[in-house]
């Protein structure tokens, strides 16, 4: 899906999700190098097109950079590239997926949304724990259906390192 | 909410104001005579806060308000003079009201005994003052310009037709008074077809003989204040009876039209509060934020018409400039909402500094300048605490104790002086003394002492005099009750730099000492220039750019641990080359045939140039905060959005300053120093 028809099927979902009151959440799932990874459709404020971005200086290479949404400077994190691929070769068919995160917004960089998925709490297996790498801690679960497995993000995880410690970090500095 | 607790919530914003205006004035009494005009005010806020009170049943704060308010009512009107310590018992009072109305606010009832002994004190006072009648002869002239024959004009409002007021039960009320004759004045009446019914046409002009007295013919009038036109004269205009403030007052009858009720109590208040209306602070913002992405808007689809007309539409040009012109009036007139007179926050101080000088036992006088000038709303409140500690500091270690002055020939009163005036855009506020100064000598050993400097550097005197913002200058030593809480000059300019200002000090030992603070008018808009540098565009503040030169790459000199300098006009001045700090690859991009060294002035008024590969000349910017989202990053003061839409980055001159130079992963920048200077040697040969 590009962003336009993504936002439509968004916007479907939700008001889908409003009338049928099961207790099944609703994700919004998008491709990132060659995986699948989802969020919860709540956290998901707006999706759009990729954009040149204006570069930070001295940032890790996933923060590729901030954009103006409305108004707002949103960083933009680099899906692949914060869960240890490559960085992304920028086109404008790519994707932005602004998600709000304790009151914060930041841009992810993917490669398409795929789908909107609507699964119940119990489907959602949890991480296997033989994995010891550091990535593995921004995954909440597994969301399997046949052969297809979609990585359910935590959003605080994946972008706490960078956006939502900062209040934090400069408390200390202050001190 | 509902309505009632919005009432509420409206009644405990105004009591901030009127407890304010309370204070303010209770600031300036003294012993003896007082301004008669302030005493009203005092009057009335009390006034105010007992009738709102009264409404939401907070007894307490009724009772105490009352009492007040009938001291005030004593004081102002001459009945009761304020003997020495009333001045400052009245403040105290104040404090007793404020603590009620807070406990009122929160729903927590107030500490018992809390008001009892203030309480008691205004009611001794006005015990006393009924007693010993203060001033008999001014009650006796009062009396008799009380008394006797007056002229009343009285013109009806609509309003008071609107809350069912009859003008003929007001003629009989008056009629028991005395003997009234009264004409009505119907020359404002228009023709039956044009007339509103509703509306009052009619105004009448009295006479009233033998009545007992002004306050009786005021009182009959008392419901409709406000709602009409009202003045009274006396009749038999005897010298002696000029002289009695409510004649002199009422005197002005030339224009009885032009001063509506000109006598009427609450006429003062009322007509402020019809030119000013309260809102909500966010609201303001948004405002703001949507004005700033209207010039955006504006902007971008300027740029992207321009391309499309031509000299055949002239029409449709014109119609674009004006609109351009209008968005940028309206985003001005935006700001303006945001922009306050200072005046609120000074005069926090005559009680700080009379509070402090009681304390200290120094006697000083603070001196107010340019509170009218206005500043943004933010601005106003981050200035607050800056400002304090600033006017303890000079009170406490800036001036000297009263033998000490007069030992070196000083007057015996200190003077604390706070001014303001904008200037090239920015706000200056100087917060001077008149005390012993800094001495270079012992700030210096003293930042030796504390490890901020080596014993045997060379700094001149206002590097010296700008080391008492560094932190950890002030140190336990001077911790005093007053100003050593702990909290030094450095979070001084640490407050005032967050807020995009910055502070200085001059002073000349044995006369004083000067901190000016320099700030922006705004948080909301800065004036910048664009600068590029491989690429990449940056916003360089244009508060802090003193000018733009071209280096010659012979007088470059590479320092061995890693930077450069260069010369000028005597001074050495380091290079931060913009390209380095922000790690920008040059990768695929020409080497410019020149570059630039943009001079700018850093906190400690030290120079140094930026390197940049061209200025693309001067803009405002709105100004974005990039810890809303992100994080904060060295070297970045925040981000802009510019006419095209796209962030830039706003550069942090210190922090620039302050970044330490890349060596250790060094070689490929290394190259792009000696680049560099082969581009500058290039031009220059």
């Amino acid at each position: 899906m590009n962003a336009e028809e993504a936002v439509l099927a968004t916007a479907e979902a939700i008001a889908a999700g409003r009338e049928t009151s099961s207790d099944a959440k609703q994700y919004v799932s998008f491709a990132a190098g060659d995986e699948q990874y989802a969020v919860d459709i709540i956290s998901v404020r707006e999706i759009k097109g990729w954009t040149d971005v204006t570069s930070l200086p001295n940032q890790p290479d996933h923060v590729r950079g901030v954009l103006n949404l409305r108004g707002a400077v949103l960083p933009i994190i680099d899906l692949q590239c914060r869960l240890g691929g490559g960085l992304t070769e920028t086109s404008p068919r790519h994707v932005i997926v602004i998600v709000a995160v304790d009151d914060r917004q930041v841009g992810l960089l993917v490669d398409a949304v795929s789908d909107i998925l609507s699964a119940s709490d119990e489907r959602i297996q949890p991480v296997p724990e033989t994995s010891g790498r550091e990535d593995a801690r921004v995954f909440s679960g597994f969301l399997t259906e046949e052969e297809q497995m979609v990585a359910m993000l935590d959003l605080t995880r994946l972008l706490g390192s960078e956006v939502l410690d900062s209040a934090l970090h400069e408390q200390t500095e202050l001190q | 909410m509902n309505d009632f607790e919005q009432f509420k919530q409206t009644f405990f914003d105004e009591c901030e104001e009127l407890l304010q205006q309370f204070e303010d004035v209770a600031g300036t009494l003294q012993a003896g005579a007082n301004d008669p005009a302030g005493l009203d005010d005092m009057f009335r806020s009390v006034h105010s806060i007992k009738a709102g009170a009264g409404a939401f049943k907070f007894d307490r704060l009724v009772k105490f308000a009352h009492e007040l308010e009938n001291v005030m009512d004593r004081v102002r009107s001459g009945r009761m003079e304020l003997a020495e310590g009333d001045p400052e018992f009245i403040m105290q009072a104040g404090d007793v009201l404020q603590d009620l109305v807070a406990a009122a606010r929160s729903g927590v009832e107030a500490t018992a005994g809390l008001e009892d002994e203030a309480l008691a004190r205004l009611q001794a006072m006005l015990a006393g003052g009924a007693a010993q009648p203060a001033a008999p002869a001014q009650m006796e002239s009062a009396g008799e310009a009380g008394s006797g024959d007056f002229r009343i004009h009285f013109r009806p409002h609509r309003a008071m037709y609107e809350t069912a007021n009859e003008p003929q039960l007001l003629f009989h009320a008056l009629a028991v008074l005395g003997e009234l004759t009264a004409k009505a004045d119907l020359s404002k009446l228009p023709e039956l077809a044009k007339m509103q019914p509703d509306e009052g046409y009619v105004s009448w002009q009295m006479e009233l003989r033998g009545a007992p007295g002004l306050a009786e013919i005021e009182e009959v009038f008392e419901f409709v204040e406000g709602d009409c036109d009202l003045t009274f004269e006396p009749l038999a205009a005897a010298p002696d009876v000029a002289e009695e403030p409510a004649a002199v007052e009422a005197g002005p009858v030339d224009t009885p039209e032009a001063k509506p009720a000109a006598k009427t109590e609450n006429s003062g208040p009322a007509a402020v509060q019809s030119t000013s209306i309260r809102v909500e602070l966010e609201r303001v913002d948004q405002l703001v934020d949507m004005v700033g992405e209207l010039v955006i808007a504006q902007a971008m689809a300027l740029d992207s018409l321009s391309e499309l007309v031509d000299i055949r539409h002239v029409k449709q040009l014109q119609a674009l400039e004006d609109l351009t012109m209008r968005t940028r009036q309206l985003q001005e007139g935006v700001m303006a909402v945001r922009m306050q007179p200072l005046k609120a926050l000074f005069q926090r101080f005559p009680r700080i500094v009379r509070d402090l000088s009681r304390k200290l036992g120094k006697s000083v006088r603070l001196e107010l300048d340019g509170e009218a000038t206005e500043v943004d709303k933010t601005i106003i409140e981050e200035l607050s605490d800056p400002l304090t500690h600033m006017i303890r500091n000079c009170m406490d270690h800036g001036l000297e104790t009263p033998e000490d002055r007069l030992a070196a020939g000083k007057p015996e009163q200190g003077v604390v002086r706070l001014s303001a005036e904008h200037r090239n855009g920015r706000i200056l506020i100087r917060v001077s003394d008149d005390g012993r100064g800094l001495n270079p000598e012992k700030v210096f050993n003293k930042a030796v002492e504390n490890g901020l400097v080596d014993a045997d550097a060379e700094l001149s005197k206002e590097e010296i005099e700008a080391l008492i913002f560094m932190p950890g200058f002030s140190t336990a030593a001077e911790i005093s009750d007053v100003s050593g809480r702990g909290v030094g000059m450095d979070v001084v300019r640490r407050n005032i730099q967050k807020l995009g200002g910055r502070v200085t000090v001059e002073s000349t030992e044995g006369e004083g000492s000067t901190f000016t603070l320099a700030l922006p008018l705004t948080l909301a808009v800065l004036d910048g220039m664009l600068v590029s540098v491989a690429g990449e565009r940056y916003v360089v503040p244009l508060s802090a750019i003193v000018e733009t030169v071209c280096p010659d790459a012979s007088a470059i000199r590479a320092l061995p641990e890693g930077g450069t300098v260069m010369p000028l006009r005597g001074e050495t001045i380091r290079l931060i080359d913009l390209c380095q700090s922000m790690n920008l690859s040059r990768l695929g991009q020409p080497e410019p045939l020149r570059k630039l060294a943009v001079i700018v002035e850093t906190e400690f008024g030290r120079r140094v140039g930026l390197v940049v590969d061209e200025l693309l000349g001067q803009q405002q910017v709105v100004i974005k905060s990039l810890e809303a989202n992100y994080r904060r990053i060295e070297g970045v003061a925040g981000t802009a959005i510019l006419g095209d839409g796209r962030v830039r980055l706003i550069l942090d001159i210190d922090g620039l300053a302050t970044m330490p130079v890349r060596n250790p992963d060094a070689r490929p920048q290394d190259g792009d120093t000696a680049n560099s200077e082969e581009a500058t040697g290039g031009l220059s040969a």
